[in-house]
């Protein structure tokens, strides 16, 4: 019913493009230039809506606007999970719109847009690149504390994805990094040809964000969590904030981020490969 | 398989983020509504093993998280890093020190 009447809204509402609509604020404040207040934008619109289109892809309203990307596409999500998700997102926001904020709506643009013109096999590889120098694959000689952690946190993940791949990955200490086989990165190969151009977006997101194939693949496979993910991506750090201390404004702060950033593109994964799931639910009813 | 808080603690912190997002109203939004449908749909599954409802609880609690990350992340970017660089002045006091000043005027601004 809401549905219907968004729809309604939207066949009056103008297309006109959001630059047209909002000109960028031009504040040449000293300040600003350095600021991340340069990358805000005054808020245009009161309602967010979603609603469904030709061919089943949602939509975002902002008023009776569409929304568009920023190549000027007009902005679909494949489901609705991922479109009301999108919408609080851009419904969360104050009085300026900071986009620094919206990591679903950016991963979004980047799989509608494809700035880079890259195709399927490009990302693959450029993920699985992450796979030789994988930050568990990395290990220390000494502090003695921070090898026997290493061990402890890391081989467990380590020895999970090599069961469950069934591959060789092994770590080392030496500058070089291990070898890795060329039949580990054929399986992955393999197996990241079975994503479609949207999960493999939020994959190789993740990925460059723990700086690990290994902990991306746990994450996705749902054997770690967002945090428990995190921890183990940050765990040399983690270490030198236990020796030191922590300072609220590099260390919390660089972690919140990184979470945040890894969470979106974990969920994003998921569901933009969801359409089996989704059928699987209605069967069961 | 990573050991999660249960649902129903994922739900509750879910609602909290999104009341803290959208204010009193928030039980109107459409992401409460959906959450609460999702969360429902899943419960029914009850003991048996059921591959669906795990993947939602992983889902769910991956959204919590983003959801809480980015709240405090946003907290100490304003708190911290959202006012620019400072000027050399303010860079100064902050080590007690004073830029040197000229009586005259700099000779260039009359």
């Amino acid at each position: 019913m809401f549905k219907g009447l968004v729809r309604l809204q939207s066949q009056f509402g103008n297309v006109l493009s959001l630059s047209k609509v909002c000109p960028r604020n031009q504040h040449s404040r000293f300040a600003w230039k350095y600021s991340t207040a340069a990358a805000e934008r005054k808020r245009f619109y009161q309602d967010v809506s979603i609603s469904q289109g030709d061919g089943g892809l949602y939509e975002i309203n902002l008023d009776r606007r569409k929304l568009k990307t920023p190549g000027g596409k007009l902005f679909t999500v494949p489901n609705e999970a991922l479109a009301i998700a999108v919408a609080t997102e851009w419904d969360a926001q104050g009085d300026t719109l900071k986009f620094y904020t919206m990591h679903l709506t950016t991963l979004c643009n980047t799989a509608l847009d494809n700035p880079s013109q890259r195709n399927k096999q490009q990302m693959i590889n450029a993920a699985l690149k992450f796979l030789e120098t994988d930050t568990v694959c990395y290990r220390v000689d000494e502090p003695h504390g921070l090898v026997e952690l290493q061990n402890n946190e890391w081989d467990p993940v380590l020895r999970w994805i090599e069961n469950r791949y069934n591959v060789i990955i092994g770590s080392s200490s030496s500058i070089l990094g291990p070898v890795i086989p060329e039949a580990t990165k054929d399986r992955f190969r393999q197996h990241l040809n079975s994503y479609n151009f949207w999960s493999l977006t939020g994959l190789e997101y993740v990925i460059t964000q723990l700086k690990s194939v290994v902990l991306s693949m746990g994450l996705i496979d749902r054997h770690l969590s967002v945090e428990q993910a995190v921890l183990l991506s940050r765990l040399e750090e983690e270490y030198q904030i236990r020796c030191w201390g922590n300072v609220e404004w590099a260390h919390d702060y660089d972690m919140y981020e990184l979470r945040a950033r890894t969470a979106a593109g974990a969920l994003f994964v998921h569901l933009s490969s969801e359409s089996s799931t989704v059928k699987n639910k209605l069967m069961q009813d | 398989m990573a050991a999660l808080p249960s649902p129903l603690r994922v739900c509750r912190g879910i609602l909290k983020e999104l009341r803290l997002l959208h204010g009193p109203g928030y039980n109107q939004s459409l992401a409460y509504t959906y959450v609460m449908d999702q969360f429902r749909k899943n419960k029914v599954t009850g003991e048996r093993y059921c591959r669906a409802q795990q993947e939602a609880h992983h889902a769910s609690h991956s959204y919590l998280c983003l959801l809480e990350s980015t709240r405090s992340h946003l907290v100490l970017h304003n708190l911290y890093h959202s006012k620019g660089e400072r000027n050399p002045e303010q860079v100064a006091n902050l080590v007690g020190l004073r830029l040197p000043t000229q009586p005259g005027g700099k000779g260039w601004d009359k």
